[in-house]
């Protein structure tokens, strides 16, 4: 006879831990999305690359958090040649 | 519940602080080389950081009975002045000898750019003539990938042994390249950026977790110093049992700084909890 799975193996259990914050994570995002709408001017390369990751959430295939934060990445490989800032804004602005 | 604090800044905390992690188990703490949040004028400046590194905060934390280590190097977020880098790298074999030493770090890149990448490859010089521990930090949200392999081609270039360095902040999307390099990953707890307690959890269950630690990489920014047990208590009511909670956050950096001889832990906290 086998094993029940472990609990965080288990989506009730999972749910029960982290629903409530996912929840309220979701209705944060769409305040902000509401809030953006509201506002006037153009969107900036980090707003795009928010609304480009809105789509990986919704596409029903695993490895979303690795396929977001991949397709918010710098793709290319040499080295800068110099550092310019020292700060990075969370999303490749060639994106 | 016992753990160690493998990355954290504690110049830039306070007593309080030392005292919190010591009620909350901690069992050693390391600090390594960092950016004090504006660019140093001279080499003198990282001499007064490197003895604060080595004897001031050392002694702040022996007053809760915590032992602290250091790491040190000239930051990549200061290594594009490769004047001052050269002045900076002729200060290092000097307090590497120090017993609470543990070796290179954290090194790495910032902004992947060029000179980041010379002043890179010149700290791991260095940690393997003298077959020295390196960590090494990984570049910020949109630059962490690109950087992260950067890195790895330097270490494999350098013939460093995959063991002796832990490439640090990992993410999701860096994790499976670090640890398929053989390397050690430590994954940083943080409110905004870098990972969350549940998303480093589901890293843990997933990959190779006997090559992962936690650290709370607190500093002057938004950070929390007691990250580490906050996420060991994530991981409890997660499901997963006290000794699977114990080998990640104490177990698994004892192992890998243990690499270093004068490494040890709080009195007594190496009994079986």
């Amino acid at each position: 006879m086998s094993r029940p799975p472990e609990p965080w193996r288990r989506r009730e259990a999972l749910a029960d831990l982290y629903y409530m914050d996912a929840r309220a994570r979701v209705l944060d995002l769409a305040a902000f999305l509401d809030r953006l709408d509201r506002a006037e001017g153009a969107e900036d390369h980090r707003l795009r690359s928010l609304r480009a990751a809105l789509a990986l959430l919704a596409d029903g295939k695993e490895d979303r958090a690795r396929r977001i934060l991949e397709s918010w990445s710098d793709p290319t490989t040499d080295p800068a040649p110099a550092a310019g800032s020292k700060g990075a804004t969370g999303a490749w602005p060639g994106a | 519940m016992r753990y160690v604090e493998p990355h954290a800044h504690m110049v830039s905390r306070t007593t309080d602080d030392y005292r919190a992690m010591a009620l909350s188990g901690c069992a050693a703490v390391c600090e390594p080389a960092f950016w004090a949040g504006f660019d140093r004028c001279s080499a003198d400046g990282f001499r007064d950081y490197f003895r604060q590194l080595t004897e001031t905060e050392p002694a702040r934390a022996a007053r809760f009975g915590l032992p602290h280590f250091a790491w040190l190097c000239l930051n990549p977020k200061e290594s594009e002045d490769l004047g001052l880098a050269e002045d900076v790298l002729a200060l290092i074999p000097e307090f590497l000898s120090r017993p609470n030493v543990l070796g290179i770090g954290e090194i790495g890149l910032n902004k992947n750019s060029r000179n980041e990448l010379r002043v890179l490859e010149r700290h791991v010089q260095i940690a393997v003539e003298r077959d020295r521990l390196i960590l090494v930090h990984t570049p910020h949200l949109e630059d962490k990938l690109k950087g992260t392999r950067l890195i790895l081609d330097v270490l494999r270039a350098h013939g460093v042994k995959p063991g002796r360095a832990l490439v640090d902040h990992v993410e999701e999307h860096t994790v499976r390249l670090v640890l398929d390099a053989g390397h050690w990953g430590g994954i940083t707890l943080y409110p905004e950026s870098k990972a969350t307690p549940a998303r480093a959890i589901d890293m843990v269950e997933r990959y190779a977790a006997e090559r992962l630690w936690l650290n709370s990489a607190c500093d002057w920014g938004h950070s929390e110093p007691l990250a580490v047990p906050r996420a060991a208590l994530e991981m409890r009511r997660r499901g997963h049992s006290a000794a699977a909670v114990d080998a990640l956050v104490y177990g698994n950096p004892v192992r890998f700084l243990s690499q270093v001889p004068g490494f040890r832990v709080a009195e007594g906290a190496d009994l079986a909890p």
